[in-house]
């Protein structure tokens, strides 16, 4: 049986559970003979619990099914092959496996089958059709076994609403660790690859090397690509390209944020602030494109008509155009603080005669800087963590250099790039790539927790 | 800043006290007033240009995005229209079994009939140049024809195929025929063929129904999007499904039922600070433990949607709570005093009341994830793939990554129909967020 037809066996079953753990309770309340008074809870929730235990332990034993099922089914596979594939290497036992799925799939199939992959494709298709037919099986006999067992415990006494309500909030509890669990996942698998890598290349080399060109050698007698990870490089060209980034933003962002919530008249900002907030809802994969296709060569040909040399793909256009990016997200979070700074304290300034522009540098800026402060920081991470504008727009040569011309790098192209396409998890290059996602999580998390630390400060020193 | 304070003391003292103040304090306020004159056009400019910057900003960032579209609808609008060469095709019975259809050489019946248009093109390079410029997919086409009206068969056809991109760009002008010769992919022999079709009215403009009807392709004239778009709808499903409920449970444990303990305070803090973790972490994350650990396929929308509902819990819960910050405390206290439980007061009137707002949020949400790009190229979603992708767990791209993959591609045909994707993924974009702005509208209420 199909996964699809198991679980739409499965919903029956549940909706069926429902109507017959209702009709119980109504029998056993006119079996009783004082009709539904008697019963502890309205009958709908006598179904309702016959229906959680039809469908919960069901559901909970075919999603652990299926998330393991390859992989055991592989092992299996692996240990039914002759001795002689079994000892290769991980990596030609990799390809071996690949065969073999395909030839499962009968998407590629080689031109000559090794009758070995031959047998242990047909093991494969026999050792998946018995686990789709026991997990048939045993999901549709716990979901017929818990709306049996619910059937027989319903009686007056029994508190279904209580249960029922017991369960939901497991539930509830259950969905509200998967934000606990999701930060678990991402720092668990970048930290073990990462600490992999680094017992490749050491630490130090990774955090002070001058020199980043990640190409190995893929045989020992190679020349010329011996593999040099030092980061800074690559850590310079995020910050170059950043910093352009927040050149754009910040100001451009901050004053249309004073525009709007200080002179604008009501009418005027319906249409502004919407229209800005489009610049926030475009993909970062439509700017890469703008900034590779027109702002790129924009920049090279200004640059070629008063004589100097611009890179193509130059640290400024990736820079100018992320700047553009994150203008609204600048501005929509300092028009939050300026609107939080209380109206007292404008009130308090104009009174004494300042201008309108005085009040707001001088009381209104200071006042809401702690709140900008924040913003800015979220800001500068969202820039450091950006990937699309700049595997699109930057270049891929990791030069040390300031020069906003010159062609740089970037932690997330260089991740990008190392993981794109063919992997083999064993070779410091690909291990790099976590190792620079490990980085680009710590420097981007810690930003954020200073941020949301002053912006929160900041909001509890006027409510 | 001691100047200001001073000279508004003496301005205040001054006002306050208008009639009986001595002669000497009067001469005195006056020229701090004259001070204050003083100064005062220049802070009056100041006070303009201040405002002017203010105005400047929202105009340059109205200008930035008026640049944008206009360059994508500029670069793009062409690519709904393709270029049709009509040939003349003599259905041969004798070449052509009506038993074996798929064995027909097809293509040798294109080059026939446009070798019959130019015959004066005796060489095998120069018909080499010739035959390029129809599209290889003509044969395809013919094919489909074929099968479709087998009662044609014997007679001479009059077929409209799809010409070559080269052809085609020339056509729309993207090519011009003033550059030199060894400048141009076009030759001059080939503008000369081009003159003749157009002459007697071979080439034809029409609607490029194939953008959105076909899947990739390495050949701009039969590359369209359905693929990259159905891809994009079963990998937002999967988003869909899993992060609606999830994320609408954990809004209201936290709301309603959660204790305010170290718990729930590192639950919380937690949650906004995967709101603002890169996306391409997420990416990372699916990698190592969706395709490695688990070993689930490569380049699946399953696997995608999983990566992006992990990346879009954070919004949708964000935006729950405050839909359920927003429902009136009396709203609460009515449920329970009339006897309904917790969950009963959750579930039959705080729930219903703030659904509008969750909604809105799952839909910008569901928006972030249509247009993320770079999680998904991790987990393998970037590879090349011509077929149209059926289910869940069929090999597959989405949007955003098919406008990557075609904004790397050199031929100028590709430039324009990458536009034309992003025209189509912002159509899709803005009308989920009208929608998400409708429905705000719509149920808005004040309380």
């Amino acid at each position: 049986m199909s996964s699809s037809n198991l679980l739409l066996v499965l919903l029956m079953l549940t909706v069926s559970g429902y109507f017959l753990g209702r009709r119980r309770a109504v029998a056993v309340a006119v079996a009783g003979g004082r009709n539904q008074q008697i019963l502890h809870s309205r009958p709908t929730y006598y179904g309702a619990l016959a229906a959680l235990w039809c469908a919960f332990p069901a559901l909970v034993i075919f999603s652990f099914w299926h998330l393991f099922e390859s992989s055991v089914i592989t092992q299996l596979v692996i240990a039914g092959l002759p001795p002689d594939m079994q000892a290769m290497p991980a990596d030609r036992l990799g390809l071996v496996i690949n065969d073999i799925k395909n030839l499962v799939g009968a998407n590629i199939v080689p031109q000559k089958i090794h009758p070995a992959i031959q047998s242990a494709a047909d093991h494969y298709t026999q050792l998946t059709a018995i686990s789709h037919a026991t997990l048939a099986v045993i999901a549709t006999a716990i979901a017929i076994a818990g709306i049996l067992w619910v059937q027989k415990i319903i009686s007056p006494e029994l508190r279904a609403r209580n249960h029922v309500e017991t369960m939901i909030k497991y539930m509830l509890v259950a969905c509200s660790t998967i934000a606990i669990f999701t930060t678990i996942g991402i720092v668990l698998s970048v930290l073990y690859e990462a600490i992999r890598f680094f017992k490749i290349v050491p630490l130090h080399e990774f955090v002070f090397g001058l020199k980043w060109s990640p190409q190995m050698a893929i045989r020992a007698d190679q020349v010329g690509s011996s593999g040099a990870f030092g980061a800074v490089p690559v850590f310079m060209g995020t910050m170059l390209i950043s910093a352009i980034a927040m050149c754009v933003a910040v100001p451009i962002g901050l004053m249309s944020a004073i525009y709007l919530s200080e002179y604008a008249d009501k009418r005027f900002r319906a249409v502004a602030k919407p229209l800005l907030e489009i610049l926030a809802g475009i993909p970062t994969v439509v700017y890469g494109f703008f900034a590779a296709l027109v702002v790129a060569p924009m920049i090279r040909n200004a640059g070629v008509s008063i004589g100097l040399d611009v890179s193509s793909e130059s640290a400024l256009a990736a820079g100018l155009v992320m700047g553009i990016m994150i203008i609204p997200f600048v501005s929509s979070l300092s028009d939050d603080v300026i609107n939080a700074v209380p109206q007292s304290l404008r009130d308090g300034a104009l009174g004494l005669g300042s201008t309108h522009s005085e009040t707001i540098r001088l009381v209104v800026l200071p006042a809401a800087l702690p709140g900008i402060v924040g913003g800015v920081l979220l800001a500068v991470s969202r820039a450091i963590g950006e990937t699309m504008i700049v595997v699109m727009a930057a270049g891929l040569a990791a030069n040390l250099t300031v020069n906003p011309l010159n062609t740089v790098t970037t932690v997330t192209v260089q991740i990008v790039t190392l993981l794109v396409g063919d992997q083999e998890f064993d070779s410091p290059k690909t291990l790099a790539a976590f190792a620079l996602g490990l980085m680009l999580f710590v420097i981007t998390l810690i930003l954020n927790v200073i941020a949301l630390v002053v912006v929160r400060k900041y909001r509890e020193q006027y409510e | 800043m001691n100047n200001h304070s001073r000279d508004n003391h003496a301005g205040r003292n001054n006002d306050a006290g208008k009639s009986h103040i001595s002669t000497s304090t009067k001469a005195a306020a006056a020229s701090t007033m004259d001070i204050v004159n003083q100064g005062l056009s220049r802070r009056y400019n100041a006070e303009k240009r201040f405002r002017l910057y203010g105005i400047c900003a929202i105009i340059l960032s109205m200008a930035f995005l008026a640049m944008l579209f206009i360059s994508i609808i500029g670069n793009g609008y062409t690519a709904f229209q393709q270029t049709f060469v009509k040939l003349d095709i003599f259905l041969d019975p004798e070449t052509i079994d009506a038993q074996s259809l798929q064995d027909v050489n097809y293509q040798a019946m294109v080059k026939q009939s446009l070798g019959a248009m130019f015959p004066e093109v005796k060489t095998r390079a120069q018909k080499r140049e010739l035959y390029g410029m129809v599209s290889t997919g003509a044969a395809f086409q013919l094919q489909d024809f074929v099968r479709k009206n087998q009662q044609m068969i014997g007679s001479v056809i009059q077929l409209w195929v799809p010409a070559d991109d080269d052809v085609d760009m020339l056509i729309k002008g993207h090519i011009s025929r003033d550059v030199p010769e060894t400048e141009r992919r076009i030759k001059d022999v080939h503008l000369s063929w081009i003159d003749r079709l157009q002459e007697q009215e071979r080439i034809q403009k029409r609607f490029n129904t194939t953008f959105f009807t076909a899947g990739d392709s390495r050949e701009p004239e039969l590359a369209g999007i359905l693929g990259a778009v159905s891809g994009s709808f079963y990998t937002l499903i999967i988003t869909l499904v899993l992060s609606f409920p999830i994320g609408v449970a954990t809004a209201v444990y936290l709301e309603e039922f959660a204790p305010k303990n170290r718990w729930t305070d590192i639950i919380e803090v937690n949650i906004n600070n995967l709101a603002a973790v890169p996306s391409i972490v997420y990416g990372l994350l699916g990698l190592a433990v969706f395709l490695n650990f688990f070993g689930l396929p490569r380049s699946v929308p399953l696997v995608g949607g999983f990566v992006l509902t992990l990346m879009t819990l954070p919004t949708i819960i964000i935006a729950g709570r405050a839909a359920l910050k927003s429902v009136p405390p009396s709203i609460r206290e009515a449920a329970l005093g009339v006897g309904a439980s917790k969950t009963q007061m959750v579930v039959h009137h705080v729930l219903p009341l703030a659904l509008p707002g969750m909604l809105t949020g799952t839909i910008i949400g569901m928006a972030q994830a249509l247009g993320e790009t770079a999680p998904l190229l991790m987990i393998g979603m970037v590879a090349f793939i011509v077929d149209i992708p059926g289910g869940f767990t069929d090999p597959s791209t989405v949007l955003p990554v098919q406008i990557f993959l075609w904004a790397d591609s050199p031929e100028r045909a590709f430039l324009e129909r990458t536009s034309a994707a992003i025209m189509v993924l912002l159509a899709f974009l803005v009308t989920m967020n009208a929608v998400a702005v409708f429905l705000r509208k719509k149920f808005e209420r004040r309380w």
